[in-house]
């Protein structure tokens, strides 16, 4: 019996095959275009970075703020912050941005912990710099579950890890 | 075959004033004959979004870790690193970086366990040559590859083991990651208990010196007479000393070890790359909190 691997939202997962369809250093490249296409933040946001959650596993300051619309799929929209110095981890939040923007909530809860790891990126930029973008992830749907009252999986379990 | 060494006044009063060299004078070399310049630091990609011209980048994760076993790699595939990068043994190496040059510093010390004679780093590292509106491109100069010889890695002199910081207790051990680390208070992530360390605190008997006190805002070195006002007169070291440094893995060390050893002529200064990600998670050995 093998585990078959959580399926990826339909964004996530074709940006994950252009990842893997080319080589390390394209990935790297790719990975450059992801963080120079990621959308600054909003008048409401910009200069404002105590309205965002600073993402810890960053070593570089990351900050990031989820909203999620009233409408019947309780579409999730995602912001940003990430210094021009840490290309790496702007590429990062572009990645998330890319694959999550605009999706309804459930399907943001429903992206398994391991999408980070994806991208074939562990490889290209070292396993030890993937913290970042699971902490992102993580960050993401808790804010998520907190804005639609959605309790969380198994959190009783981690408290005692 | 190597380059002058920068006579700027504030370098003459240091130690081992030929392992810095100034903004100024690397602009000034740019393109010599014998000089590489190598890019190297804590964003993989920061190198692709500009750097110095003709510089290359070196990067700690991917060329100069072991990809499997937690170590640096060996004297063959150093040697391709150089190798691949045009250096030779009697090539002048001049390594900038981001944050303060740590990784610059931390590639540095790698380059001394494999004894490359002539390797410096440039003061202020990329921040100041940015700050200073110097050139930078995106253009990945053509390399004509060297033979690099295959010297075997030297871990005797200026790094220490676990077992080496045990039988060091007691001696002078210098701690240089920010005071919340070294009294174990950042370890209560409530969110992410598997990060980092099992325990908080730190090694019995070390004095607590950040690292960056070393650094002036613009990420240049401190005079002499101030490093020796900070770790000389305040934290009792001296020169004499065999001392150990140490952060969370090693990098932020490296800055330390460099003043230590280049800036004040330490002598016997070891880097303990395993540093508080090793002790913290180590059964049995002593913290201190």
């Amino acid at each position: 019996m093998t585990d078959t691997p959580t399926a990826l939202p339909t964004a996530m997962s074709e940006l994950a095959q252009d990842f893997h369809a080319v080589s390390q250093r394209e990935r790297l490249q790719l990975l450059l275009e992801l963080s120079q296409e990621l959308p600054a933040l909003p008048p409401r946001y910009a200069g404002q970075l105590d309205k965002l959650e600073r993402v810890d596993e960053c070593q570089s300051p990351v900050f990031l703020v989820v909203e999620v619309d009233d409408d019947a799929d309780r579409t999730v929209h995602l912001f940003f912050d990430a210094p021009a110095e840490a290309p790496t981890t702007k590429g990062f939040a572009g990645i998330l941005h890319v694959s999550l923007d605009g999706l309804p909530a459930a399907a943001v809860l429903g992206v398994p912990d391991d999408a980070p790891y994806r991208f074939g990126l562990a490889e290209a930029v070292s396993p030890l710099r993937m913290r970042g973008m699971i902490g992102m992830l993580s960050r993401i749907k808790r804010q998520v579950r907190l804005r639609t009252d959605t309790p969380a999986a198994g959190a009783a379990g981690q408290e005692h890890r | 075959m190597s380059l002058p060494q920068d006579t700027a006044e504030k370098f003459a009063a240091y130690a081992h004033p030929e392992r810095l060299v100034s903004t100024a004078w690397l602009a000034e070399h740019l393109g010599s004959e014998g000089l590489v310049v190598l890019e190297s630091d804590e964003d993989v990609l920061l190198y692709d979004t500009g750097h110095i011209p003709g510089s290359l980048k070196l990067d700690w994760h991917t060329d100069l870790n072991d990809p499997v076993a937690r170590d640096y790699v060996d004297g063959a595939r150093f040697a391709e690193v150089m190798g691949e990068r045009g250096i030779s043994r009697d090539t002048t190496v001049v390594i900038y970086g981001d944050k303060n040059n740590w990784w610059a510093a931390y590639a540095l010390w790698v380059m001394t366990l494999f004894g490359h004679p002539d390797v410096r780093l440039l003061d202020g590292g990329r921040a100041a040559w940015v700050a200073q509106g110097r050139e930078m491109t995106l253009e990945v100069p053509e390399v004509t590859s060297t033979t690099y010889p295959v010297v075997e890695r030297d871990d005797t002199g200026v790094r220490a083991f676990k077992e080496d910081v045990l039988a060091h207790l007691g001696k002078p051990l210098v701690d240089v990651r920010s005071p919340g680390e070294f009294s174990g208070e950042l370890l209560h992530m409530p969110d992410y208990p598997q990060e980092g360390a099992m325990r908080g605190g730190h090694i019995p008997g070390a004095k607590s010196v950040p690292w960056a006190r070393a650094a002036n805002d613009d990420g240049t070195f401190r005079t002499r007479e101030e490093l020796e006002a900070i770790y000389q007169q305040e934290q009792g070291l001296s020169p004499e000393d065999e001392v150990v440094a140490y952060c969370r893995i090693g990098e932020r060390s490296s800055h330390t070890w460099f003043v230590l050893t280049h800036l004040l002529g330490f002598d016997a200064v070891r880097n303990y790359d395993g540093s508080w990600t090793e002790w913290g998670n180590a059964v049995r050995v002593p913290v201190e909190r």
